[in-house]
């Protein structure tokens, strides 16, 4: 029998190379005639140590990595498909410590198996939430969720199960299911991999979704930044089709569910649950005035349920092992997993899941191993470009929605970016005005304006201009954006300005005292 | 110069998309998507005809094409090079490698080389941010790009093209 080795496929991997490094192996045991087969799998969120090349054995898969093409000769001349000795050999990956600590629910299959096999899917649990949600009455399903305390986690962390609740209540001949796929921020990509490596959980999870609130027609809304994850879910959908999970009558139970997905095309504000509603409905991404929720009128006029990938891909083990399970997880009334994504300037970034409650240290120096260029990190900005830039001082911070609050921060989507101590924290201020400018929809008018004015304002700091003066400009300009603007975009924009004002004044040649807007 | 009229091919490609697309719900996007996909870009003389297939105005379909990124309404080069902007490839040193790029390539963001190899282009988060700084060439993601990888890259592209 063929021996498997297993190369993700995850565009992470791809951009390191796993495409040749799969070609070299297989072109390499075909010269010395061995025989294996090549399995592209999803990836294990071990970025750090992608191309990452495991070996399936007796005591389970072994590890090899990070692997460069040119890594390939000496693996076969180590025998590493027999588990020989290589200075690269990691051990049996589910042991490496990294991967041990984490608490993986959402993220269970990852790395294990292949994207688009929908035996390998059933085979490692799936289905099962929708098959108990097939046995439950909606309300059921609904209470279940909110029983599990299940947050958005696009970033908004509005409780899922309410959300869905009014949707439900809420009469209508036709409801909508929208994934909101647009993932954004930077610093950020668990979606990507879920769309990518384990795209049936989404789908299960937007057919509860669909049960739950009576919803017949699903749209995932995908960022065109993701060619790869369009691909893999057009695929998983056709096969789920074939399968009987999608169509007139799911799995036989009279019940309907149509999936389709539509490509966003690049602007950072369709990641804006309303301003996403009319970019489906083919109109420029501008926000809606609120209300009416979505919940009661959304895409076309209708109740609809707009999630995040991560909450809905999080629906099916909550289904599966029930709201308690999931609940269990976590601390204060932040309950269950976070995927974190570790980013920028790090030893060893990657996917960690764990529940609520682990501190950002931990997540920096034991996982993360500190910062790659060796020098000191000194601000991490957590939940992307709408994010507080957060000092070393307030590393203890356990992960946990009410904690980032309390220090003026957000979790966002659980993106951490970490900066050395090289970074200039004026100049991240003014790029966070210039995003803004640059995504801004242009329908309000503190976002639109005031956008533009902060970067002309933070041009006179950084020129070192009457810097007392315009730092006050910049707080009030702050305070307008933050009170007045229609949406996140602009009225978030103050978090990421002010923490760098507030945490690191020397860079902007100031002395202040920490305020708020 | 732009062309004045739309060529008979290019006519033929956009009127097959609008047949397949029209009568979708929330149509324009997908049909502009499949009209880039095919001719690199959404020519401006196509307007009309998109608009009073999905009974648009043509401010409409203008306003649309022009408020999202990703669309284009001029020709690009052979090969799109996007440079991701985001602050995890910040953290990186993506500012010098976005230097590095204009001067090796001499033009700024939203130019094409004048052999019309290369467009470049700024974009905000790639979703590779594990791996920064990163560029996407012509939909394939790179990661952990530096200037002699990019020089690399950029080779290949010129050579190939």
């Amino acid at each position: 029998m063929s021996i498997k080795i297993f190369v993700s496929k995850d565009s992470t991997a791809l951009s390191l190379g796993a495409d040749q490094v799969a070609e070299v192996i297989a072109k390499e045991a075909q010269a010395r005639k061995l025989d294996i087969q090549i399995v592209r799998n999803s990836s294990r969120g071990l970025f750090w140590l992608e191309t990452l090349v495991e070996v399936e054995t007796v005591r389970g898969r072994i590890g090899f990595g990070p692997i460069n093409p040119n890594d390939v000769n000496s693996l076969f001349d180590a025998d590493f498909i027999k588990g020989g000795k290589h200075p690269l050999a990691l051990g049996l990956v589910s042991e490496i410590d990294w991967l041990k600590k984490q608490e993986r629910l959402t993220f269970a299959r990852m790395g294990i198996t292949e994207p688009t096999s929908i035996d390998q899917y059933i085979e490692h649990d799936g289905f099962q939430g929708l098959k108990n949600a097939l046995n439950l009455n909606p309300q059921a399903i609904v209470q279940t969720v909110t029983d599990s305390g299940l947050r958005g986690r696009g970033g908004a962390a509005f409780p899922t199960g309410i959300k869905w609740k009014t949707v439900l209540d809420t009469k209508a001949t036709q409801k909508y299911i929208v994934c909101n796929a647009d993932e954004g921020d930077s610093g950020t990509y668990s979606d990507r991999m879920i769309m990518e490596g384990d795209p049936f959980v989404l789908i299960e999870g937007m057919i509860i979704a669909g049960l739950a609130v009576g919803a017949s027609q699903g749209y995932i809304y995908l960022r065109s930044e993701y060619p790869h994850a369009l691909k893999t879910l057009n695929e998983a959908i056709e096969k789920a089709k074939s399968a009987g999970y999608l169509g007139d009558d799911i799995l036989k139970s009279g019940h309907a569910f149509h999936l389709e997905v539509r490509r966003a095309a690049g602007a950072y504000i369709c990641g804006e649950e309303t301003s996403l509603l009319e970019s489906l409905e083919g109109k420029r991404g501008l926000v809606r005035f609120k209300p009416p929720l979505p919940a009661i009128e959304g895409l076309f006029g209708k109740p609809t349920a707009v999630n995040n990938v991560i909450s809905l891909a999080t629906i099916p083990i909550i289904l599966a092992k029930g709201a308690k399970y999931y609940q269990d997880f976590g601390m204060g009334r932040s309950r269950g997993t976070l995927p974190i994504q570790l980013a920028g300037n790090l030893k060893r970034t990657g996917l960690v899941e764990k529940a609520f409650g682990v501190t950002l240290r931990e997540l920096l120096y034991d996982f993360g191993g500190g910062s790659l260029s060796g020098k000191p990190i000194k601000a991490v900005q957590v939940g992307g470009p709408l994010g507080a830039y957060l000092p070393e001082s307030q590393f203890d911070t356990p992960l946990d929605y009410e904690k980032f609050s309390e220090i003026w921060a957000i979790l966002g989507h659980g993106g951490i970016v970490a900066f050395d101590e090289t970074v200039n924290m004026a100049k991240m201020a003014r790029y966070a005005f210039d995003f803004c400018a640059i995504e801004s929809c242009g329908k309000c008018t503190p976002c639109r304006v005031g956008s533009t004015r902060g970067v002309e304002v933070m041009d006179h700091i950084i020129a070192g201009k009457d810097v007392e003066k315009h730092a006050t400009l910049i707080r009030d300009l702050s305070d307008t954006m933050f009170n007045g603007s229609l949406c996140a975009l602009g009225g978030m924009t103050p978090y990421p300005v002010l923490s760098a004002l507030n945490h690191f004044p020397k860079d902007f040649g100031v002395d202040v005292k920490e305020t708020k807007a | 110069m732009e062309d004045l009229v739309l060529n008979p091919q290019d006519y033929k490609i956009i009127n097959r998309h609008i047949l397949q697309y029209q009568s979708m719900p929330g149509a324009l996007l997908p049909l502009l998507h499949a009209i880039q996909d095919d001719l690199g870009f959404v020519p401006e003389i196509a307007y009309p005809l998109i608009s009073s297939a999905l009974s648009l105005s043509v401010a409409e379909v203008h306003g649309v094409v022009t408020f999202y990124h990703h669309f284009r309404s001029h020709k690009p080069g052979r090969h799109i090079l996007q440079v991701c902007r985001a602050e995890s490839c910040q953290a990186m040193g993506s500012e010098m490698l976005e230097l590095h790029i204009k001067e090796h390539l001499n033009i700024d963001f939203h130019e094409t080389t004048s052999d019309g190899a290369i467009t470049l282009e700024p974009i905000y988060c790639l979703g590779n941010c594990a791996c920064s700084p990163a560029v996407m060439i012509d939909e394939e993601v790179y990661g952990r790009v530096d200037n002699k990888k990019i020089d690399q890259l950029i080779s290949d592209l010129k050579r190939a093209s």
